[in-house]
C-alpha cells in the first residue's frame, strides 16, 4: 500500500538454543503507515521485542536468526541491505527506544557525549551544531536546564529524566519511524504519563511514525490510532483502537479486554485466560491459541487461520471470525 | 580539584595499611624464632660481635621501643646495613632500582600491547579458534613456573637459535647510557645512541616476556569475561540501534565499561610481576633488585632482605593506590 | 531394656537411611554437580591430570626404575635413553624416578599448605563474619595487610627467617594463603548469617560455636573446596620458586623446584636436566586450575546449568 511506511511480510525469527528452537516469530505479517502511531499489545514472551529488534536487525546471531520474510521500508527490503546502508537507517531513519531507561544509556559517557556522537554519525554538522541540536531536542522533551544536563552522566538523573534524554536522543535525525519498546513501562504511574505526553505530542507534530510496543491496554486506548494483537509469536488481530474495544474479534483479544480494568500486571491477564503461554520451542500446531481458546473448533487444530476483514481495516486470523472470509494472504 | 581531595582521602587510608606492613616485617625480622642479632650479624659473625650489635641495637628491650627505634630509622631512610656489600642497604637498592623498574615497565608495555587486543577479540570472536587459543595461552600463564619459562626461554632464544643475548642489560665492552633516568632504553633514546638502544633492547625482549607472560594471561582472562559481560548490556544495544559502527561500539562503548574491573584486578595482579621480577632477573642475570635479593638470600644476608620485601611492598601499594585513582577516573559512579 | 529401636542410631542401616532422608536435597544437588562435571571437558581433563599425578606419586616405588638418590657417577649427565627415560643428573641419579618422587613432595606441599590455611582461614572468615562488629575489623585489617604484600615476596622474607627447610617454606606459603581463604568465607558468612535457620539455632539454645561449626562454616564448604583446588595450583607454584632460590627444599630431595635450581647450571649442554622437572610442575598447576576452574563454573548458582 502507498501509506505504507513501513510493511512486514511473513517475518520468521528463530533462536537456535540448547533446550531447541525456538520460533520467536512464524509468518508476521504489519504494516506501520506514514505519521501513524500503531500500538502493539501482548504478553511478555509473546515475540514483541523481538519483532521490533528484527525490524533494526538487532537480533544477535549466535543464536538468533531472521528466517525469511521482507521488510520493506519505502519499499526497500531492509534484510537484503548491506549492513553499511543499515547502519545509514539506524538512528537516523528509523530509530528505537527501550524498556529499561536505568541502562540504556552509557554509564561512562555524558548525555552530551551520547546525544552529540549520534546527530554527528548522521548530520554532517560541526560540534558546537550538534550541540545546538542536542539543547532543542532537549527542550523540546521539556528537560530544564539542557545546557547542565549534558554535562552529566546517566546515573546522574532520574529514569523519567533518562527516558527522556533517551526521546531527544532518538528523536535527534527526525527519524520516519520510532519503535518504542515499552518505554514506561519501567517508570512510576506520574512519570509514565508525563513521557506519553511528550512522546506523542513530539511525533503527532512531526509527522513521525511510533511502533508503540506494550502490554498496557490502556496506553493503547490513551495514545495509539491503531493496534495489532501478538500471541506466541503470530499477530492475531489489527484494527483501529475505537473498533478494537468497540467490538474485538479474536477470542484472545475478547480475554486480553475483560481483564482490562486492573491490568498493570501480565499474571492478571493470564488469570482470566485458562491455561498458559505456550512455550515458542514446541508451539501448538493450527491456530496457536487452541489450547486456551473458548470457541475451538476441529480445524483449529491442524489449519492455521487465515486473516478474516470483519470490518473496515479491522483484520481477524481466527476460524470463528465473523464476517466474510477473504481469500489467501 | 576534587580529584586531589580523593587522592588524599586515599592517602589517608594508606596510612594504617603502611603502619601494618612495617610492623609486620619488623616481626618477622626481630621476633621470629631464632636469634635476631645471630640473623642480622651474618652467620660467620663472632659471638662478641653478636652481643655487641645485640646491645647496639637494643635487641635487649621490650618489643614495642624496638619497633619505635626501628620506625624512626625508617623514617630516616635507614634500613640497616647489608651484611655481604657492608653497604647501607637503601643505596644498595637505589643502585639495582632503575633496572627492575625498566624491566617491570617493559612487561608491562607488553601486556597492554598484547594482553588488551587478545582478550577483546577474544570476546568479540568468542567461541571460536582465536577464542580457544586465548584461553590456553592463558591457562599455561597462569600454570607456569616462570623461572622455568625463562631457562626454556634461554635454551631456545640463547643457546639454540642464537637470536637474542642471554644475560645482563647490555654486551659486555659497551658502555650504558649517561644516566638520567637510569632506564637504558630511555636513556640510550635521550642521548640518541642508537646501537646502545638496540642492544638494550634486545637484552631486555627475553626477560621482559618471561616476566609478563603469567601477568599476560591474567590480563587477557579480565579483558575477555568483562568485555563479554558488557557486551550483553542495554546500552550496547541502543548504540548499535543508534547506527553506531562495530569497531566503535566496541572500542569506545564496551571497552572503557570493561575497563573498570580489568584496572582492579591488573592493580592486585602486579603483586605476581614483583614477585616475578625475583625469579627473572635471577634467570636472566638481570642486575636488579630481585636478583639482589636472592643473592642476598644465598648470603643470609638478612638486612637486605628485609630491606628489599619492605620497599616492594610499600611499592605494591602506592601502585594500588594509583590505580584506585585511575578506577575513579573511568568510573563517573565513583563519587569523590 | 526393650530392643532399640531402629532410629537410636546402633542399627547402621537406619542411620544411614536416616542421614539420606534428612540429606535428601543435599545428596541430589551432590549428584547433579557430578553429572555436571563429568559433561564439562575441562573438568574431565584437570581430573585426569590431578589423579595421573596422584597415582604417579602414591606408585612412585613402584613405578620407579631406580632409587632417586642413588649415585651413580658412571652415568653421570647421561642424556634421555630407554635406560634412563629423562635422563640423569650430575650424580649419575635418575632424574625420571627423581621426578615421580618429586611429585610426593610437591602434592604434600599442596595438601599442607592447603590444609593448614584452609582450615585457620576458613575459621578466622567464619568468626569475622558470623561475628562482626570489632572483631571483624581487627581479623580483617590484620589480613588485609597480609595481602598487601606480593605473595612470592612475603613467603620469602619469611621462609628467609625462619631458615631455609621444606617445613618453614611449607609454613611461609600457608601464612600467606590464609586471608585468601578467610576473605572468601567472610563474605559468605555474611549471608549466611542472615539465614532463618540461624535465627531458629539461636532460639533453641545452640551456642556460637557450636553455631560456626555446624551452620556456618558447611555453608562455605563449596566456595572454599574451589578455592582450595585453585590454591593448590598456586602454592606448588611459589613452593619451587622458594625451593628454586634456595629457600624450600634442600638437596638431595628430589623437589622439582630444587632440581631445576641446580640443572640450571647444567641448562647449555644437558637441557633435559631442568626441562623435566619443570614440565610436571606446569603440567600439575594445569591440572589443578582447569579443574578448580570447573568446578567453580558448576558451582556457581548463577551460570548453573
Amino acid at each position: 500500500m502507498n501509506g505504507d511506511l513501513l510493511h512486514i511480510q511473513d517475518l520468521s525469527v528463530r533462536f537456535f538454543t540448547y533446550q531447541g528452537v525456538v520460533r520467536a516469530l512464524e509468518g508476521v505479517h504489519l504494516a506501520v503507515r506514514r505519521g501513524e502511531i500503531l500500538g502493539l499489545v501482548g504478553e511478555t514472551g509473546c515475540g514483541k521485542s523481538v519483532l521490533a529488534r528484527s525490524i533494526l536487525r538487532l537480533i544477535a546471531d549466535p543464536p538468533g536468526r531472521i528466517m525469511g520474510g521482507r521488510i520493506l521500508f519505502k519499499g526497500r527490503d531492509m534484510l537484503t541491505l548491506p549492513m553499511k546502508e543499515m547502519r545509514r537507517i539506524r538512528g537516523n531513519d528509523i530509530s528505537m527506544i527501550f524498556q529499561e531507561p536505568m541502562t540504556s544509556l552509557n554509564p561512562v559517557f555524558t548525555v552530551g557525549n551520547q546525544m552529540e556522537e549520534v546527530v554527528r554519525l548522521h548530520q554532517k554538522v560541526s560540534r558546537k551544531a550538534a550541540r545546538r541540536i542536542c539543547v532543542e531536542m532537549l527542550e523540546q522533551v521539556r528537560m530544564p536546564d539542557p545546557e547542565s544536563v549534558l554535562r552529566k552522566y546517566p546515573h546522574e538523573l532520574s529514569g523519567g529524566m533518562r527516558q527522556r534524554v533517551m526521546i531527544a536522543m532518538e528523536l535527534s535525525c527526525r527519524p520516519d519511524l520510532l519503535i518504542a519498546d515499552e518505554p514506561t513501562t519501567a517508570l512510576d504511574v506520574t512519570v509514565q504519563a508525563q513521557v506519553l505526553h511528550i512522546l506523542n505530542e513530539l511525533t503527532r507534530a512531526r509527522g513521525t511514525s511510533v511502533l508503540f510496543i506494550t502490554h498496557d491496554l490502556g496506553v493503547v486506548a490513551h495514545l495509539c490510532d491503531r493496534v495489532a494483537v501478538m500471541y506466541a509469536g503470530k499477530i492475531v488481530e489489527t484494527a483501529p483502537v475505537d473498533a478494537l474495544f468497540r467490538s474485538p474479534g479474536h477470542p484472545y483479544t475478547r480475554g486480553l479486554l475483560a481483564a482490562v480494568p486492573s491490568v498493570d500486571e501480565d499474571r492478571e491477564v493470564l488469570a482470566s485466560i485458562p491455561g498458559v503461554v505456550p512455550g515458542l520451542i514446541d508451539p501448538p500446531a493450527g491456530c496457536r491459541f487452541h489450547p486456551r481458546c473458548p470457541a475451538a473448533r476441529k480445524e483449529c487444530e491442524h489449519l492455521e487461520p487465515a486473516g478474516v476483514e470483519v470490518g473496515k481495516d479491522h483484520w481477524v486470523f481466527c476460524h470463528a471470525g465473523r464476517g466474510k472470509v477473504k481469500g489467501e494472504r | 580539584m576534587r580529584l586531589l581531595r580523593y587522592i588524599g582521602k586515599r592517602l589517608l587510608h594508606l596510612v594504617p595499611v603502611l603502619l601494618g606492613v612495617t610492623v609486620l616485617v619488623f616481626f618477622i625480622s626481630h621476633a621470629i624464632p631464632g636469634d635476631p642479632a645471630r640473623m642480622m650479624a651474618g652467620q660467620k659473625a663472632s659471638r662478641e660481635a653478636v652481643e655487641n650489635l645485640r646491645r647496639s641495637m637494643g635487641l635487649d628491650r621490650p618489643l614495642h621501643e624496638q619497633y619505635l627505634r626501628y620506625m624512626k630509622g625508617l623514617l630516616h631512610g635507614d634500613l640497616g646495613r647489608s651484611v655481604r656489600s657492608q653497604r647501607p642497604v637503601v643505596e644498595d637498592l637505589k643502585d639495582f632500582f632503575p633496572a627492575t623498574l625498566e624491566l617491570t615497565l617493559a612487561s608491562m608495555t607488553l601486556c597492554l600491547v598484547v594482553g588488551l587486543p587478545l582478550g577483546i577479540l577474544s570476546a568479540v570472536r568468542r567461541n571460536r579458534p582465536l577464542d580457544h587459543a586465548s584461553r590456553v595461552f592463558s591457562v599455561c600463564g597462569v600454570s607456569m613456573p616462570v623461572f622455568w619459562l625463562g631457562l626454556m626461554l634461554l635454551l631456545l632464544f640463547y643457546r639454540n637459535l642464537q637470536w637474542l643475548p642471554g644475560s645482563g642489560r647490555l654486551d659486555v665492552g659497551l658502555d650504558p647510557p649517561a644516566s638520567v633516568t637510569g632506564l637504558y632504553l630511555v636513556d640510550a633514546l635521550l642521548e640518541g645512541n642508537r646501537p646502545v638502544f638496540l642492544n638494550a633492547l634486545s637484552h631486555i625482549i627475553l626477560p621482559a616476556f618471561c616476566l609478563s607472560y603469567v601477568y599476560l594471561a591474567v590480563i587477557t582472562r579480565i579483558v575477555r569475561s568483562s568485555m563479554i559481560a558488557v557486551m550483553e548490556q542495554d546500552y550496547v544495544t541502543t548504540a548499535r540501534a543508534n547506527g553506531i559502527s562495530e569497531p566503535v561500539v566496541i572500542l569506545k562503548h564496551c571497552l572503557k565499561n570493561s575497563l573498570i574491573p580489568t584496572v582492579t584486578i591488573a592493580g592486585l595482579s602486579v603483586g605476581e610481576l614483583l614477585g616475578g621480577a625475583i625469579l627473572t632477573e635471577t634467570i636472566f642475570g638481570w642486575p636488579g633488585m630481585g636478583k639482589y635479593v636472592v643473592d642476598s638470600v644465598n648470603f643470609l644476608d638478612f638486612p637486605a632482605i628485609m630491606g628489599f620485601t619492605l620497599v616492594v611492598s610499600l611499592s605494591y601499594v602506592l601502585i594500588n593506590l594509583a590505580v584506585d585513582v585511575i578506577y575513579a577516573f573511568l568510573n563517573p559512579q565513583i563519587r569523590y | 531394656m526393650p530392643s532399640s529401636t531402629p532410629r537410636s542410631g546402633t542399627d547402621p542401616t537406619g542411620g544411614w537411611r536416616r542421614f539420606r532422608e534428612e540429606h535428601a536435597w543435599q545428596i541430589r544437588e551432590f549428584f547433579f554437580t557430578l553429572h555436571l562435571l563429568r559433561r564439562n571437558p575441562s573438568a574431565v581433563a584437570g581430573f585426569v591430570i590431578i589423579c595421573s599425578m596422584v597415582f604417579l606419586a602414591l606408585a612412585a616405588p613402584w613405578v620407579a626404575p631406580y632409587d632417586p638418590i642413588r649415585i651413580s657417577l658412571s652415568e653421570r649427565l647421561s642424556p634421555p635413553s630407554w635406560h634412563h627415560l629423562f635422563g640423569t643428573d650430575e650424580l649419575g641419579r635418575d632424574l625420571f624416578s627423581r621426578v615421580l618422587y618429586g611429585a610426593r613432595i610437591s602434592l604434600r606441599i599442596g595438601l599442607l599448605v592447603v590444609g593448614i590455611a584452609g582450615g585457620l582461614g576458613t575459621i578466622l572468615g567464619a568468626v569475622a563474619g558470623y561475628v562482626g562488629g570489632k572483631t571483624d575489623d581487627v581479623i580483617m585489617r590484620c589480613l588485609d595487610i597480609v595481602l598487601s604484600f606480593p605473595s612470592l615476596v612475603l613467603a620469602m622474607a619469611l621462609a628467609a627467617a625462619l631458615g631455609p627447610s621444606l617445613r618453614n617454606a611449607i609454613l611461609a606459603v600457608a601464612f600467606v594463603m590464609i586471608p585468601k581463604f578467610a576473605r572468601l568465607v567472610r563474605g559468605e558468612a555474611l549471608a549466611v548469617r542472615e539465614r532463618p535457620f540461624i535465627a531458629a539455632a539461636k532460639v533453641s539454645g545452640a551456642s556460637h560455636t557450636w553455631i560456626v561449626f555446624h551452620h556456618v562454616i558447611p555453608n562455605c564448604l563449596s566456595s572454599v573446596i574451589v578455592l582450595g583446588t585453585l590454591v593448590v595450583g598456586e602454592t606448588i607454584l611459589i613452593a619451587s620458586s622458594l625451593s628454586f632460590i634456595g629457600l624450600g627444599a634442600q638437596p638431595p630431595t628430589p623437589e622439582w623446584g630444587a632440581m631445576i635450581s641446580v640443572g640450571r647450571k647444567f641448562l647449555m649442554d644437558q637441557w633435559w636436566y631442568a626441562t623435566f622437572p619443570g614440565l610436571f610442575i606446569l603440567v600439575t598447576v594445569i591440572g589443578f586450575n582447569i579443574f578448580g576452574d570447573a568446578l567453580r563454573d558448576v558451582l556457581d548458582p548463577r551460570i548453573r546449568r
